[in-house]
């Protein structure tokens, strides 16, 4: 339990997709405008990642390693990892397709505002990165599930701070130049350097 | 004053509009108000009357943060010549020259030399912030045409307060100027921004430079790092790393602030000097600081009620925590910066809480950094508009239902 729980905080905090590892940044930029559609974001970023974490780490344990297909006859020395990269996209995408389905079914506001982004999240790189990280760390299928939420968690805060942070910025004097997405560069910078107080934390 | 007012008037048609000299039109305005009260009135239907301005209300500030000054400039002194005592040896940089050369005495019970030292190390200190603030201030007001803005003012205060004194002079100029401009001025100067300029500079300083500020060597102005029996790392960072160092300190050392440490922080009395003028005067809130206090006691509480075998940080009490590091100056003036924390009252006072717990959570989990104030304010700058966007929220929602709408 404990450890499931540090590992929790390592993703949200410690591993903070988005200010630590700066991955799905195209839409952190882009749909952090306002809080709420920030909000929408940020929960469908944790539902899928904290949907396919879990199911890539099933498929990949279960059919794609060195060895996985043990349990077909003449199974022991086929290795298809080769195909990982396509399966873990196939999943994101598919999960993707589905909760986009859903929201339009059930909050039809959301996915207005959402528009664009909701289907992008099938090649925003945190659900990817979060996936490969999960290969990479050779996670079990518990582990897997508690990494992706976490993960999605930390997302969820850094965008909807970064929305409240630019909602207050709106009436700021930036010069010209740096109006727009100039400015929210740096302010993620900066708040990259406030969310450094958690890197080096042994959990 | 008399005088300067005729001269002030006398230079005023060259540096307005259309005069030979306008580029310094701002450095004039600044000038001008700083010495006299400006003789505007309002003219058409105004919200707020008050005689307090933005000028008054910095120099409150940075009057509250004068007994941290003469603390800290006395505190550079007595640790020096403490170390010196132990069998260290002063550094061989031209503020010792210059010491010894003007017939000072390495005495740590003698107050003057103590403050001459001080002196020596701090006013290069404050005067390179000044000279790159004010010049940043005076361009960028006169490139975007605003007036220089007297938010500087505390921020200038404060960056040499949070510095270490031995920190070399190019780096607080560099800092200084990061703060400023990225902190600062690209979001619009002050007011606009939404971290403290003064906790971004340190930060960048930390992250980038870290081996002049932290760990054992920069906190006494003194060579001590072959002296035995002797340490000069902070008690913060001693406390992370042995069980029970605390025990066998003083605590009230600590309170009046005869430790090592950022020049103006060790004091935990001054800090509260200044707190009294102002929570006295309004400028600071009261709740974000109680907020503060409250988060610390609870945290810290807690984690002694969880112990930890391994880590001695779990073991320090909340008292403790409030008289070391950073704590006591961060709560007194950067927790309550009007522009970085939460603008509303329910929100300072979660905004307060979550500076306490984190800055207790980052000095006892994260072995890198002892020093988690700092960190922690800039934290919870990042949230605080959250915060107040749910406080918000929450009183609409709270009159929609009074309505009965």
């Amino acid at each position: 339990m404990e450890h499931y729980l540090s590992l929790a905080m390592k993703a949200i905090f410690v591993e903070n997709m988005a200010l630590a590892f700066f991955l799905g940044m195209c839409s952190f930029l882009a749909v952090s405008r306002k809080v709420e559609t920030a909000i929408g974001l940020g929960v469908a970023v944790i539902f899928v990642l904290g949907l396919t974490t879990p199911l890539n780490q099933f498929l990949v344990e279960n059919f794609l390693e060195e060895g996985a297909l043990a349990w077909i006859p003449g199974g022991e020395s086929v290795n298809l990892s080769f195909l990982s990269y396509l399966v873990l996209i196939g999943t994101i995408a598919a999960t993707v397709q589905v909760v986009e389905m859903a929201i339009d079914r059930y909050l039809p506001a959301l996915y207005g505002s959402l528009g664009v982004f909701l289907p992008l999240i099938a090649v925003n790189c945190a659900i990817l990165g979060g996936a490969l990280f999960m290969v990479q760390r050779d996670y079990t299928f518990g582990e897997a599930a508690v990494y992706g939420v976490g993960s999605g968690v930390g997302w969820f805060l850094a965008i909807v701070a970064l929305a409240a942070v630019r909602e207050r910025l709106r009436y700021s004097d930036v010069p010209p130049p740096l109006r727009g997405l100039g400015i929210t560069f740096i302010t993620v910078g900066l708040m990259a350097i406030a969310f450094m107080s958690f890197s080096g934390i042994q959990l | 004053m008399k005088p300067v007012r005729d001269l002030l008037d006398k230079i005023h048609p060259h540096v307005s509009k259309g005069g030979r000299f306008q580029a310094f039109g701002s450095l004039y305005e600044a000038i001008d108000t700083l010495a006299f009260s400006p003789g505007f009135q309002t003219r058409t239907a105004s919200h707020v009357r008050d005689g307090l301005d933005y000028k008054r209300m910095m120099f409150l500030v940075v009057n509250a943060l004068v007994p941290c000054l003469l603390v800290g400039i006395w505190n550079t002194g007595f640790q020096a010549f403490s170390a010196i005592d132990a069998g260290a040896v002063p550094l061989a940089d031209w503020q010792n020259a210059l010491f010894q050369a003007i017939g000072g005495v390495y005495d740590s019970s003698n107050f003057l030399y103590c403050m001459l030292f001080g002196l020596i190390y701090f006013v290069p200190i404050f005067l390179v912030v000044h000279v790159v603030g004010l010049g940043i201030e005076v361009i960028t007001a006169q490139l975007r045409n605003h007036d220089v803005s007297e938010g500087f003012l505390v921020t200038g205060m404060l960056l040499p307060l949070i510095l270490p004194p031995t920190i070399p002079l190019w780096q607080v100029g560099l800092g200084t100027a990061f703060g400023l401009i990225i902190g600062k001025e690209v979001f619009g100067g002050t007011g606009m921004n939404f971290l403290n300029p003064a906790l971004v500079c340190r930060a960048f300083l930390f992250f980038a430079y870290p081996a002049y500020i932290s760990g054992d060597a920069p906190w006494i102005a003194a060579d001590h790092l072959g002296v035995d029996g002797f340490t000069g790392a902070t008690l913060l960072a001693q406390a992370a790393v042995t069980e029970g160092v605390l025990h066998t300190q003083n605590w009230f050392a600590a309170f009046w602030g005869g430790i090592p440490g950022s020049m103006g922080e060790t004091s935990t009395a001054a800090c509260l000097m200044g707190a009294g003028i102002v929570i006295g005067t309004g400028v600071g809130s009261w709740r974000t600081m109680a907020g503060t206090a409250l988060g610390t006691i609870a945290l810290a509480s807690f984690l002694n009620f969880v112990g930890s075998e391994t880590n001695p940080m779990f073991g320090v009490t909340w008292w403790w925590h409030m008289v070391l590091g950073g704590w006591a100056l961060g709560t007194v003036f950067m927790t309550t910066d009007p522009v970085s924390s939460s603008y509303t009252d329910s929100g300072k006072w979660v905004y307060g809480f979550g500076i306490g717990a984190l800055c207790v959570i980052i000095r006892s989990v994260n072995p890198a950094y002892p020093e988690g104030m700092m960190l922690a304010i800039l934290f919870m700058n990042m949230f605080a508009p959250l915060i107040d966007h749910f406080v918000v929220r929450r009183n609409i929602r709270r009159r929609l239902a009074r309505s009965g709408a």
